[in-house]
């Protein structure tokens, strides 16, 4: 999981607003991140923390008449926020691909796996049917689908949903993207059947060398694929560092408290277990100043304010908190709870 | 929530008049464990050889099978229990909650409280449900749009006959208790809640009728970590205050372990094994169990887990594996295990396995080893 620091993936300022609605909804506010070679990073949130539509930033799957889009996203070099028609279609797929939450829904029921596997490197390496059937079942055989010649004339429908999963990893992988975006991928699956598909992800970015945003609301998730973890909150990163660092000195109350809320086994049973306090806030009407200020035991009046600025505390780990002092002295998931 | 902890509402009454102490005439084996409350050794809620089979349509000339998604299931509830019941979608236990509450009609198999069966003349079903109530995983389908969040809590009382103004009055009171102001949510429509307060609703309504046992079932399951703990909390304050006892559905293990005194696991539509949660957390006796419980993320970055602890899917419960049904799964399946089916054997005190190396002589080869 070792990363080389040249970014492959740049996001600058990333602001998107949904105008769809009775009041524009600003989900992400301001993101900005950078994807190393090699590296994965978790972005870890509840929902509506705009985990995912910053993901889906990344290929410019927000429809376009009612999304409002500013900032900066660079793959490789190229801008993605002005790609049009034949070339966003050629990057997508090509360069970056995603994996979605619910492979039932983001495979096509009328045809067979197989079927649109080749299809979609047919469509961009211009391969015989031949050489690309033979190229889907390497890709079967890579994600360990047992009696893969024959999966690959199975529907959707036909298959579990472990294999599902699988074969979608095996679509996405199909043109050899150098950047896989995973959007909850395992969120769905069963207990035994979601660490199956976690160690094949984990296994698959280090032999392919993929570059990976792996978005989830599971902690345990994160910690199990992620070389650095950035948590979100209500449209922004708050807190940004090394999966050891956040997990095990989390700064932000948010992280802190998101942190205790694990119910760890036995160890608490017959407590209380510790709590946040209030709920996410409504994206259309953000408190002034920090957006988890209402619920946070830290909260000062300069927290009403202002959004604070990212905080740098060691090197590669940010909070955007004001509170950062009072944080590290608790060293403990303690801070923003109450019981 | 801390808001309403002050307020005091009342409690919830004649939770003594209603016993109806039995003798343990313990024949399944889900009840000869130790006794989590001894002062009142029968159960309160029992289910004895659950059987559910959907038929599935089509076949020309014969029916083409069924789904058995539950397949001669017991176990009881005692007072003041949280059973937790775990175990993979498909496994049957969300079937074996809507049996409980007869919202499907078992093909085989009797649900008693306290001693009565549901359905009988004993004990209607009308009067068995002001007993037993039930939390679902949706929040919001689970509540009429159209209502208002206390029209909804008001209704089944006024369905078994309370005055409306009194049943406003405990709708009301109810709200407050579940941690929402009625003065500003009590006129509200379900779409205008979190998930958060919905559920709390949902809960608040199935204790509307002052029943003695909640069936929650996948109920924190939608909601996001933050608001998940306060509604667990939310939960564990109800049941201590109001006596209650609880059915705990879930497929988080974690949480299942922070809840529940005593755990079930199932597996495709059969129990695999019963235990005090500490024990069976601790000392699994199933090779399922042990699996699932090794599925368990660890939350630490210098021990992820480096293997898978079962391979492939639950298999489908249309015509499941004969025999133990987890052996085409199982590291240690032998011979035995695909031709005879492992009944439920007490390895311990309350701890009970349904697997062949938890039975003496059994004839699986690690049998002996293991179930001396």
């Amino acid at each position: 999981m070792s990363a080389d620091h040249t970014p492959i993936l740049e996001i600058e300022n990333l602001d998107v607003t949904f105008t769809g609605g009775a009041k524009p909804v600003r989900a992400v506010a301001g993101v900005s991140l950078s994807l190393c070679r090699g590296e994965t990073i978790a972005l870890l949130g509840e929902s509506g923390s705009g985990k995912s539509v910053t993901l889906r930033s990344i290929l410019r799957l927000h429809p376009e008449r009612r999304t409002r889009m500013s900032g900066r996203i660079a793959v490789v070099g190229t801008d993605i926020m002005t790609l049009k028609g034949g070339a966003l279609s050629a990057f997508r797929g090509k360069t970056v691909s995603m994996i979605f939450q619910e492979p039932a829904l983001a495979l096509d029921p009328v045809y067979t796996v197989g079927t649109q596997i080749v299809e979609a490197l047919r469509k961009h390496d211009s391969l015989t049917k031949p050489a690309a059937r033979k190229r889907a079942l390497e890709l079967f055989e890579r994600v360990r689908i047992p009696s893969a010649e024959r999966r690959l004339d199975a529907y959707p429908h036909e298959m579990s949903g472990g294999m599902r999963q699988r074969a979608m990893i095996a679509l996405a992988l199909a043109c050899q993207p150098q950047i896989l975006l995973a959007d909850e991928p395992t969120t769905a699956l069963d207990a035994t059947v979601q660490v199956q598909i976690l160690l094949l992800l984990r296994e698959l970015q280090r032999e392919l060398g993929l570059s990976v945003i792996f978005v989830t609301h599971d902690i345990g998730v994160a910690v199990e694929v992620a070389d650095r973890v950035a948590v979100m909150y209500a449209g922004r990163i708050v807190e940004i560092g090394p999966v050891r660092e956040v997990i095990r000195s989390p700064r932000h109350p948010y992280t802190i408290g998101l942190l205790s809320t694990r119910a760890h086994g036995g160890r608490l049973s017959g407590k209380r277990l510790p709590a946040i306090a209030g709920s996410p806030p409504d994206l259309a009407h953000l408190p002034l100043g920090c957006a988890f200020q209402p619920r946070c035991a830290l909260a000062v009046a300069a927290c009403g304010a202002a959004v604070p600025d990212p905080v740098p505390l060691r090197p590669g780990h940010l909070a955007r908190c004001f509170r950062t002092d009072a944080t590290a002295r608790e060293e403990g998931p303690d801070a923003s709870t109450v019981d | 929530m801390s808001d309403t902890a002050a307020i005091g509402v009342r409690p919830l009454a004649d939770t003594a008049a209603l016993h109806h102490p039995r003798g343990g005439e313990g024949s399944d084996p889900g009840r000869n464990h130790s006794d989590p409350a001894p002062l009142n050794p029968g159960p309160l809620l029992e289910a004895q050889g659950l059987v559910k089979h959907f038929p599935l349509k089509g076949g020309l000339i014969r029916s083409p099978g069924a789904v058995r998604a539950v397949d001669a299931v017991s176990f009881s509830l005692y007072p003041g229990e949280i059973l937790g019941i775990v175990g993979e979608s498909g496994c049957g236990k969300s079937t074996t909650a809507r049996l409980l509450m007869n919202l499907i009609v078992p093909t085989a198999g009797t649900v008693r409280f306290d001693g009565r069966i549901a359905g009988s003349r004993e004990l209607p079903l009308r009067a068995f449900r002001r007993q037993v109530q039930m939390v679902f995983q949706d929040s919001y389908a689970s509540l009429n749009p159209r209502l208002t969040v206390e029209e909804s809590i008001a209704f089944a009382p006024t369905v078994h006959g309370m005055a409306s103004d009194e049943a406003v009055r405990r709708a009301r009171s109810l709200l407050d208790r579940v941690g929402l102001e009625p003065a500003r949510f009590a006129g509200r429509y379900p779409h205008e809640l979190s998930g958060g307060q919905r559920q709390r609703v949902n809960i608040a309504r199935a204790l509307a009728l002052q029943p003695r046992v909640l069936i929650l079932d996948e109920a924190v399951s939608a909601l996001d970590k933050s608001i998940e703990a306060q509604v667990l909390n939310l939960l564990l304050d109800l049941k201590d205050e109001l006596g209650l006892s609880y059915i705990f559905i879930s497929h988080d293990l974690e949480v299942v372990r922070f809840v529940a005194t005593r755990v079930l696991v199932m597996y495709l539509g059969r129990i695999a094994e019963v235990g005090p949660t500490e024990a069976l957390y601790t000392g699994s006796r199933h090779p399922y169990t042990t699996a699932l419980l090794r599925s368990m993320l660890s939350m630490d970055p210098d021990r992820r887990t480096e293997s898978a602890p079962v391979a492939g899917d639950p298999p489908n419960p249309i015509n499941p594996p004969s025999g133990c049904r987890f052996h085409t799964r199982c590291a240690f399946a032998e011979g035995v295990c695909s031709a005879v089916d492992p009944a439920l054997a007490p390895v311990e005190t309350g701890h009970a396995a349904a697997c062949h190396m938890a039975i003496a002589s059994s004839g699986h080869s690690k049998a002996d080893a293991r179930a001396a």
